[in-house]
């Protein structure tokens, strides 16, 4: 067992937040198609709060802090914030989009010490990865903080998220960060709002695409491995968590909300009323996730994947029911392997809505407007 | 090594006490290592003031049964260890906190 691993467990034991994600702001200079995030301020954290929050959350063990939001550079107290998290001795991974990164802003970082910068890039084409964030000279600007970053010694990971408007320019991504000596990783879900809208899944990309992304061998290593069908299910799977959500790891909003993960909002507790420890030990919440296993899901229990499917609980949550499949998992475990899951199947034999394809095919037979795309693949031009 | 010589922690690093042990990152190459119980004491008394030699005393050898000699043998092979991946800054004399790197050597 590696030492992280071995911290990880040993975390678990102690029932110790080792993990915590907190976002600063949700305000953003850029308006990514497919952001989860309500953009506006509902009230953050004050410095003081933060501080205060940082001070409770290193007495409680949290040692990677990971600071994200919104675009972070956007609050203007982020290095007096980013200063105190460092004094305080958290291994710090930032995410950012890179634009207000220039060389002073870089060098600082180095200075900070911290460990990791996550920037996010979803095309090595400006006028696709500029209308994605429906921000002109984004990804110039974004590229030219990697190189900032880089030059000052700093780990640099370029995210690329994968949806349908970048979907064939992952492979040049993965170069372009090859040429500025970053590490690549790529995300196929786009998920839902944190509210709950799940408009923007229509950006998920289909079954064909996931498919040849996890046969792409330089992103999964041994695609046979990878695309195998699932192992049995042991005893020891279904009594095994489902991930480290509430278990070693949680998430603060810039309202001091904590919840299990940033993907998983389920509301556990806030700061503002109560200590960030006591929220971690005694939230009700947080304590029904953590007597969660396998055996306690009733489909993914029974379903053949489920040993090593990467359901995640926080979209399951966001579907209806922590408990419950996520079916994003599922397309992706059926794309991996060709064999669908026990709630993909039950979906296939649901009987459909009765209306629901006659109504499209009526409608796609209506006059489309000049201006509007004249494609039955635009969802626009079908509602026109 | 000078078995007086002065040790502080290094400002790259990231460090987290996880029960009787201590989780340490040099922030300049992400590499994790982790101090046992006795490491972690060493650790936590590092302040570049108090001289090696006065910590294994008043530390080690005042709680757990051990030859002073040996323990600060230990000592400082685990202060090398530390130095070589920059945990730990390391002086012959007394390092002040404010501009403690450019006055020692790690």
């Amino acid at each position: 067992m590696s030492l992280v691993l071995e911290m990880a467990a040993k975390a678990l034991k102690m029932n110790i937040p080792l993990s915590v994600q907190l976002d600063l702001t949700y305000r953003c200079n850029e308006r990514c198609v497919h952001c989860y995030l309500d953009h506006d301020d509902h009230g953050e954290m004050t410095t003081a709060e933060i501080k205060n929050l940082l001070d409770q959350m290193a007495d409680a063990g949290v040692f990677y802090l990971t600071i994200s939001g919104g675009e972070i550079l956007m609050r203007r107290d982020f290095f007096e914030i980013l200063e105190h998290a460092r004094l305080r001795t958290f291994c710090v991974k930032l995410k950012t989009n890179g634009v207000l990164i220039r060389e002073k802003e870089a060098a600082r970082l180095r200075e900070l010490g911290v460990e990791s910068v996550q920037i996010s890039i979803y095309s090595h084409r400006p006028e696709v990865h500029d209308a994605i964030t429906k921000m002109p000279g984004s990804l110039r600007q974004s590229i030219d903080a990697v190189r900032f970053l880089r030059e000052q010694g700093l780990y640099v990971t370029m995210a690329n998220v994968l949806m349908t408007q970048n979907a064939a320019d992952y492979k040049e991504v993965r170069l372009l960060a090859q040429e500025l000596d970053a590490k690549f990783i790529m995300d196929p879900t786009v998920t839902p709002m944190m509210d709950g809208d799940r408009s923007i899944l229509e950006l998920n990309v289909d079954q064909a695409a996931l498919k040849e992304v996890f046969r792409n061998q330089e992103l999964v290593g041994n695609v046979e491995e990878f695309c195998a069908p699932p192992a049995a299910v042991g005893q020891d799977d279904l009594d095994s968590l489902p991930c480290s959500a509430g278990h070693t790891a949680c998430y603060v909003s810039p309202y001091g909300d904590v919840y299990p993960c940033v993907q998983f909002p389920l509301p556990s507790g806030n700061v503002r009323e109560t200590k960030f420890v006591d929220i971690w030990r005694d939230s009700p919440q947080l304590k029904e996730v953590r007597t969660i296993t396998l055996r306690d899901m009733p489909s993914c229990s029974q379903c053949s994947h489920g040993a090593t499917c990467t359901r995640c609980p926080g979209l399951a949550y966001l579907e209806g029911n922590m408990r419950g499949p996520s079916t994003q998992d599922c397309e992706k475990s059926f794309a991996r392997t060709g064999i669908p899951s026990e709630n993909l199947k039950s979906k296939l034999a649901a009987p459909r809505p009765v209306n629901s394809v006659q109504l499209i095919q009526i409608k796609g037979l209506q006059p489309v407007p000049q201006h509007l795309p004249r494609t039955a693949t635009d969802g626009t031009a079908l509602r026109a | 090594m000078n078995t007086s010589c002065y040790v502080v922690r290094s400002n790259a690093i990231a460090a987290r006490a996880l029960g009787d042990e201590t989780m340490v990152m040099s922030a300049t190459n992400s590499t994790l290592f982790t101090l046992n119980e006795v490491a972690t004491t060493i650790w936590e008394a590092a302040d570049g003031v108090t001289p090696l030699d006065e910590i294994i005393t008043n530390k080690i050898c005042a709680q757990y049964e051990v030859e002073q000699d040996a323990a600060l043998k230990d000592a400082q092979a685990l202060i090398e260890e530390l130095a070589v991946h920059g945990l730990v800054l390391v002086s012959d004399a007394p390092i002040a906190k404010a501009g403690r790197a450019s006055k020692a050597s790690a």
